[in-house]
């Protein structure tokens, strides 16, 4: 069993993964695929459950019910010093009475590795940091620190590599900086990982593919893109960025399309873009979608008419409309300064447009705000 | 000129104190040790002759007791520390909300007195304490056999009361070792054994240094824990010590064997520091 869950290797799948203390349930029923080699992200706020997650898929926590495999051996109950994956804690955890030579030859001396010194010397040159090596920890800055415990995991060339919030003690330069390393060391060794954030930009700056975490369960699985383009629940819709959603009815059909009813104005829905169970849906639109014109300017695709900007944000490369629709809602439109300047002031008349295909449809049942009253950036660690 | 002056200021009470109740006493001590009786003198009554031989005469005569105080203090101090140290993890590491609770029980017996307690121990391992019968119930000593008066109560006496300063350094040492680090040994294949040696001991020196020497000077100077629980047989250099200077009076000896041990403790505590010592401590 030691030898054999120590030279495991292949996907990570998870079993209806279960993790309880008392009343409270952390995870609960969680099946999921990670296959080798992939850059995966665990995206959530705190306390829904994906740092116990990760806890147990490193040994760390006793799963209440569920497995966990890797390839084809089943490592649930295997101690953690005998899985062969290893983790970047979220304050990186070094060891403060040994030299950065000695925390990333740890790993290596408890398997009696030979070469050790050439291993240590390779990762430090991948951190770029080579001139540390007997340095101890605090001798160290934050971001120095960080690429150690990244060094001090990846030397051992585990079959899965854990990142539990990694970059969540830098500041936000640094992170941008480390966000794009972490991706490119993580393609340089070829490692699959496994990164648990409550930052969505973080988690669709590195990650292929994405699970967002909602109250233990997964809320929907895929690549940044498909995440941010289509939704499948207000949830996701408001986590990944921000979304207009608009209370509707689905009114017929046309071809690959569903028409829906806005409070009376119709717009197209692709099907394919459609989660609605019945007839009641919310439309959704990206903010940045949306195009504002003047009510004498004709307009393709969907329209809605009738709306005035209410509040007028410039930003530099954006500007921020607020506009409010005859139904008594507020829609948030993002415009391009192409021009250098904001074409609308406060008060205009005007009317919103976008590409029918821009549009996803949620179910009609949802909470339209859900996901979106949780400030993911100013959150602590679970 | 007065920013330079603060600070001076500031250590004057520390020095006078020290001057007072330190340096005088130990210049007074180191001139007794190299006296001489008066001939013809009463008893108590010393003159100055510079005699360092002293030194030698009173060694030789109490090698003995020499040897049972280090020996004796050697004892307590690895019983201490075998104690202590599960104890100290598990205030720091397990107790959750009983943390503070457990800590003030640690110093609790402080509340009594430390003669009170030895006394008490003695009534412990007496023949009506419980622990005699026990012990002869379950055929571990033999009925002839007491535990009073034996180098064995005087040892437990010191252990029991020396325990606190070695359970509350242990426990300020252990208690700062981030939980993370240990996760992350075992992260990296290090088992609960190897963890324990490769980073929670090393770790917790700091602790394990400081709670040995806070309890192996005092219990090779210590002389109560061999009064009360101990024999003739028993006596430590700190009993010579009392008898010297308050029975025979004989302060000569008395001084160059408090000397003599000041010095013998010094030396081992300097070795000791520099074999084990860690940064933090020098």
């Amino acid at each position: 069993m030691t030898k054999a869950s120590i030279e495991a290797r292949g996907d990570l799948r998870l079993t209806r993964l279960t993790k309880s203390y008392g009343d409270f349930t952390a995870v609960d029923d969680l099946s999921l695929t990670i296959p080798k080699g992939s850059f995966f992200a665990l995206l959530g706020p705190s306390g829904c459950g994906k740092t116990t997650t990760l806890r147990m898929i490193a040994g760390l926590e006793e799963p209440t019910a569920g497995s966990i495999y890797l390839g084809e051996t089943d490592i649930t109950t295997t101690k953690p010093y005998q899985r062969p994956i290893n983790t970047v804690f979220q304050n990186y955890a070094l060891f403060p009475h040994l030299t950065i030579f000695e925390n990333i030859a740890f790993g290596l001396r408890r398997r009696g590795k030979s070469d050790v010194k050439e291993a240590v010397e390779k990762v430090l040159n991948l951190v770029e940091l080579p001139h540390l090596a007997q340095r101890k920890p605090t001798q160290l800055s934050g971001g120095q620190q960080q690429r150690i415990a990244l060094a001090r995991a990846i030397v051992n060339r585990p079959a899965l590599l854990l990142l539990d919030e990694p970059l969540g003690a830098l500041d936000l330069k640094l992170r941008r900086q480390m966000q794009i390393e972490l991706k490119w060391i993580q393609k340089e060794v070829g490692l699959t990982f496994v990164h648990v954030t409550h930052d969505q930009e973080e988690a669709m700056t590195m990650a292929d593919t994405i699970a967002v975490m909602n109250e233990g369960q997964i809320e929907q699985m895929g690549s940044p893109a498909d995440l941010y383009d289509n939704p499948e629940t207000a949830y996701v819709a408001n986590f990944l960025g921000q979304s207009n959603l608009i209370k509707g009815t689905i009114s017929g059909n046309d071809g690959d399309s569903q028409i829906v009813d806005l409070f009376g104005q119709k717009i197209s829905l692709p099907k394919s873009r459609s989660h609605a169970v019945d007839n009641s849906t919310y439309a959704g639109i990206r903010p940045e979608k949306f195009r504002i014109s003047l009510l004498e300017t004709p307009v393709k695709g969907n329209v809605l008419t009738g709306g005035r900007i209410e509040d007028v944000s410039y930003i530099g490369v954006s500007t921020q409309y607020q506009v409010e629709m005859p139904w008594g809602q507020e829609l948030m439109v993002f415009e391009q300064n192409d021009d250098g300047v904001a074409p609308f002031k406060k008060g205009d008349a005007v009317n919103i447009s976008w590409e029918p295909a821009f549009t996803f449809g949620l179910r009609g049942d949802e909470d339209a705000t859900a996901g979106s009253e949780v400030a993911p950036e100013v959150l602590d660690e679970e | 000129m007065r920013k330079i002056r603060t600070p001076y200021l500031l250590l004057l009470p520390g020095f006078a104190f020290l001057f007072t109740f330190f340096i005088l006493p130990i210049i007074n001590l180191a001139q007794t040790s190299t006296q001489t009786r008066i001939p013809g003198g009463d008893t108590g009554q010393y003159e100055q002759t510079l005699r360092f031989t002293n030194y030698f005469d009173a060694f030789i005569e109490n090698r003995e007791q020499f040897t049972r105080s280090f020996v004796y203090a050697l004892l307590a101090t690895l019983l201490a520390l075998a104690i202590s140290y599960p104890l100290a993890y598990a205030i720091a590491f397990k107790s959750g909300k009983y943390k503070n609770v457990l800590l003030v029980l640690v110093i609790a017996p402080f509340f009594t007195s430390f003669l009170l307690r030895t006394i008490a121990w003695k009534q412990i391992l007496g023949e009506e304490g419980f622990v005699v019968p026990t012990l002869r119930t379950f055929g571990i000593i033999s009925d002839s056999t007491t535990l009073t008066s034996t180098s064995f109560a005087v040892v437990m006496g010191m252990t029991y009361n020396f325990l606190p300063f070695m359970t509350l350094p242990l426990f300020a040492s252990i208690d700062r070792i981030d939980p993370k680090t240990l996760e992350a040994s075992g992260d990296l294949y290090a088992n609960g054994i190897t963890t324990f040696r490769k980073v929670t001991l090393p770790l917790s020196m700091p602790g394990v240094v400081a709670g040995t020497l806070l309890t192996f000077i005092p219990a090779a100077g210590d002389y109560v824990n061999a009064a009360i629980l101990g024999s003739p047989n028993t006596k430590m250099l700190g009993n010579v010590i009392e008898s010297r200077y308050f029975r025979v009076v004989d302060y000569p000896t008395a001084a160059a064997l408090s000397f003599t041990l000041m010095v013998a403790i010094l030396i081992l505590v300097t070795l000791y520091i520099r074999k084990v010592g860690t940064e933090e401590l020098v």
